[in-house]
């Protein structure tokens, strides 16, 4: 197996800018396909999905090999966990910011007191 | 436990949701009361947010300065398009790292949602590239892969 340079996230982000090209990935989250399995749901020839197809190799978000006169491709794992990093840091971000928010909210005088049933028996 | 959801919309959105435990008019002064904004709004542990100028009016100048206490800082200037007290803003951002980032025109709506407030934020960027930069930014440390949070974040 070769092993992987970590791909530049730019390239990756870009490759990603494209419609056809989310969806080949979302095709290839389901496992390894080759290029005519790719290219049957688009209407688009072999050729145009192929360029598509260079685009994600040369980003790192896909790995391609030969079998025969076959191509295979795949998720590349490791240009694909570098997307999800990104991601997931800018969650982490936004969701420690809310968590704050929340003790904030809690903080502030409550509203004044509405029509609301409580029930107080003990 | 957290209720918040981070998902992109066609090519130019980033849509964010969370529920909180307060009720609208609470989460929208948060949202535009600087004294407040500057008890949340403040990244990684560690940050702080010494400038905040936010001016909740139509055309109202908008500028949040970040920095680390040890030399590290960025900032952010926006300015208020439309207000509708306790259930819309809609305001423009762009960040300077240093250079300006493209506008980022965010509408963020709260709405009543149980006992609380459902917060909808709809980011909506000039273009694919741009969306994909700003993803990208500020971002360094990792967590697990998953390929199912890719399919319904990135693919989506």
């Amino acid at each position: 197996m070769k092993r992987l340079r970590p791909p530049s996230l730019d390239h990756a982000f870009a490759a990603l800018a494209d419609p056809t090209r989310r969806a080949i990935l979302s095709r290839l989250t389901r496992g390894e396909a080759t290029v005519m399995q790719l290219a049957q749901p688009f209407s688009m020839t072999q050729p145009a999905i192929s360029r598509h197809l260079k685009v994600l190799e040369h980003a790192g978000l896909i790995v391609r090999r030969a079998e025969g006169t076959k191509r295979h491709c795949r998720l590349a794992q490791h240009g694909i966990a570098a997307v999800d990093q990104w991601l997931s840091t800018l969650r982490a971000a936004l969701e420690t910011n809310y968590n704050r928010l929340d003790q904030v909210l809690a903080a502030m005088p409550a509203e004044p007191p509405k029509h609301i049933e409580r029930n107080k028996q003990r | 436990m957290s209720k918040m959801t981070l998902t992109t919309e066609g090519d130019r959105h980033v849509l964010v949701t969370r529920h909180f435990a307060a009720p609208p008019a609470a989460v929208y002064r948060a949202h535009i009361e600087p004294e407040l904004i500057q008890q949340w709004m403040l990244g990684p542990d560690g940050w702080t947010m010494p400038v905040c100028v936010s001016d909740p009016r139509p055309g109202g100048a908008i500028r949040f300065e970040w920095t680390d206490g040890k030399g590290a800082g960025f900032y952010l200037t926006g300015e208020y398009l439309e207000l509708q007290p306790h259930s819309r803003i809609v305001h423009v951002e762009r960040m300077f790292l240093p250079d300006p980032t493209p506008d980022n025109h965010v509408e963020t709506t709260f709405a009543p949602n149980g006992n609380g407030t459902l917060m909808t934020m709809r980011m909506t960027l000039p273009d694919s590239q741009t969306r994909a930069a700003m993803l990208a930014t500020g971002m360094e440390h990792g967590m697990e892969a998953s390929y199912v949070r890719l399919e319904t974040t990135v693919l989506a």
